[in-house]
């Protein structure tokens, strides 16, 4: 992927091993409808390796106390470790201070409080928020809301059938009054990865700030935020082996500071008085009341799973399941590929001809393969490709060819049931 | 265990291949649709009463086989029967479509639309079955809002 840190080039670069790394996973022992599960909904949400699941019950068991209050020892140990996974979630993000990493609930809430506080603030009416045609409901609607509570335009960078943002089309789509572009890292429904750093240097040449919806990115390579240039980047703990309910805004000191708070409560302010009150400094100041530290603790031990992982080998896997799955699924005369960008994440999105989605999705389910069928929250995605919905395969570094395998007779059973 | 078969029958295979009554009619007096937002299944029903008796009926809109192939057997089902008939079998489509998996249901009366049962051992597909029948249900009732089965 572009625009994320490559470790250096080692001398001999090993395969990963998969057999290795699915035996870290417990979910992915089980068996569904007698068969061995065959996971490809990643995109939706991912298996959680043994250690994020034994940090998060050793928090409960040891650890747990309110965070940020008490003077006792415990609460200093959940405040320590809580604050252990900011600093992990900064390295992650290569930020340059965990006082710019904020815990959210996910990405969703990430972007409804950027949506909020930056709108409320930055917003006026006539201004401008630049999305592009293949965002998440959760990239459109909140920019929707605050667009018309302040009387700001929403538009939209067209992307070609490729599922390719057009970026000399977003590029004319800027302007004075573009206050903030709002673009998907990676699509959660077509897999294409977005060209970051050029989206950001013609954003900032207008003076608009960037916000990258990196809940499809973060499962795929380590970010470098400061090498993107981005103002700022969201992710959610569930997508990348952590806990759910659990998720990062990154945003520069400059942005964080300037915006007015999201949530008001306990933990966001300095003094209260009925007449006043005053703010925490940025992180505190966005996270109001008690937040989710089992979540935070266990997304920290996600991270430091992922950073035990040789990134070289894990992309160079990812890439030839990407590469296997295209080209056995492609191969089908009935299956339709939907989304086939050059630059890709291992996402494979396609259609069944004749057959709903919905229909695929419950035939091989009965093959023990999960794979999400539906419009994937992203409707307009769709109805520009002119399709109800398709099934979308999304494959993480644990899955191997065998799933795709294992894919692909299921989605000939499909074609088999339809011409009974 | 389920069975694939339980839900595919070929009868539903079939229909949704080639549905029945699937048509705008001429002089609807009654008219609904139907969504499930969260899988993408619409449907639009027309009625054409005769004094109190379905005269005809037609449906459009897309969605999966097991949505489509309902519609279509509702189609056939209800055509020339009174609106107390249409809403008894309501009644009873949704008694066996929401049954539990495993319990037996009585399917006596229901003719080809017992081909629908299997659907209630796929208890995320049971809104697919049901939705062209709250469609219906709206559509004699006359309620204003599309009806969604989510």
């Amino acid at each position: 992927m572009t625009s994320v840190r490559h470790a250096s080039p080692s001398v001999h670069r090993p395969a990963l091993d998969v057999e290795q790394v699915r035996r870290d996973f417990p979910l992915l022992q089980t068996m569904v409808r007698g068969k061995p599960l065959v996971y490809l909904d990643n995109a939706a949400t991912s298996q959680k390796p043994r250690s994020v699941i034994a940090r998060t019950e050793q928090y409960y068991a040891t650890e747990n106390a309110n965070v940020h209050r008490g003077v006792y020892e415990l609460s200093e140990r959940a405040t320590a470790a809580y604050e252990d996974a900011r600093e992990k979630a900064r390295g992650f993000l290569n930020a340059a201070s965990a006082r710019e990493i904020v815990f959210v609930r996910g990405t969703t809430e990430a972007i409804n409080l950027v949506a909020s506080s930056f709108g409320r603030k930055e917003l006026q009416a006539g201004d401008e928020v630049l999305i592009t045609a293949m965002e998440h409901h959760s990239n459109i609607v909140p920019w929707q809301l605050i667009c018309a509570e302040r009387g700001a335009l929403l538009r939209v960078a067209p992307m070609n059938k490729r599922g390719e943002l057009l970026l000399d089309d977003f590029a004319r789509l800027l302007s004075p009054r573009t206050k903030l572009v709002a673009v998907a890292h990676v699509s959660n429904s077509l897999g294409t990865i977005n060209p970051i750093a050029d989206i950001v240097r013609l954003a900032h040449a207008k003076g608009a700030a960037v916000l990258v919806d990196g809940a499809q990115a973060a499962p795929h390579a380590p970010i470098d935020v400061r090498a993107l240039g981005v103002d700022f980047y969201t992710v959610s703990g569930h997508k990348m082996f952590g806990p759910t309910g659990i998720g990062l805004l990154y945003g520069t000191t400059a942005r964080l500071e300037a915006l007015p708070p999201y949530q008001g409560g306990g933990d966001m302010i300095k003094t209260v008085t009925f007449a006043k009150t005053t703010y925490a400094e940025p992180p505190a100041k966005f996270e109001a009341g008690t937040p989710n530290i089992a979540g935070a603790i266990g997304l920290g031990a996600a991270i430091e799973y992922l950073r035990g992982l040789d990134w070289d080998a894990v992309q160079a896997h990812e890439r030839d399941l990407l590469a296997y799955a295209t080209e056995r699924l492609g191969a089908l005369s009935e299956v339709e590929l939907v989304g086939t960008a050059g630059h890709k994440a291992s996402v494979v999105s396609f259609t069944v001809r004749g057959v709903h989605a919905h229909d695929v999705g419950t035939i091989v389910d009965q093959e023990g393969v999960a794979i999400r069928t539906g419009h994937h929250c992203t409707q307009p995605v769709m109805d520009f490709f002119g399709v109800p919905a398709t099934a979308r395969a999304s494959l993480a570094f644990y899955n191997t060819r065998a799933d795709v395998d294992a894919l692909v007779s299921a989605v000939q059973k499909v074609t088999r049931v339809f011409a009974a | 265990m389920t069975d694939l078969s339980d839900l595919y029958q070929q009868i539903i295979v079939e229909h949704n291949r080639a549905p029945r009554n699937f048509k705008k009619l001429a002089h609807p007096t009654r008219e609904a649709e139907g969504a499930n937002p969260l899988c993408g299944d619409q449907i639009k029903l027309e009625v054409e009463l005769a004094g109190d008796r379905i005269a005809d009926i037609g449906f459009q809109g897309s969605g999966c086989a097991i949505s489509q192939a309902s519609a279509s057997l509702l189609t056939g089902a209800v055509q020339g029967k009174t609106t107390a008939e249409a809403q008894a079998l309501f009644k009873a489509v949704h008694t066996m479509l929401t049954s539990p998996p495993g319990t037996t249901v009585d399917t006596s009366g229901l003719g080809k639309l017992a081909a629908l049962a299997g659907v209630r051992q796929f208890p995320v597909r049971v809104k697919c079955a049901s939705l062209p029948w709250h469609t219906l249900r709206a559509a004699l009732e006359s309620a204003a809002q599309p009806v969604s089965t989510e």
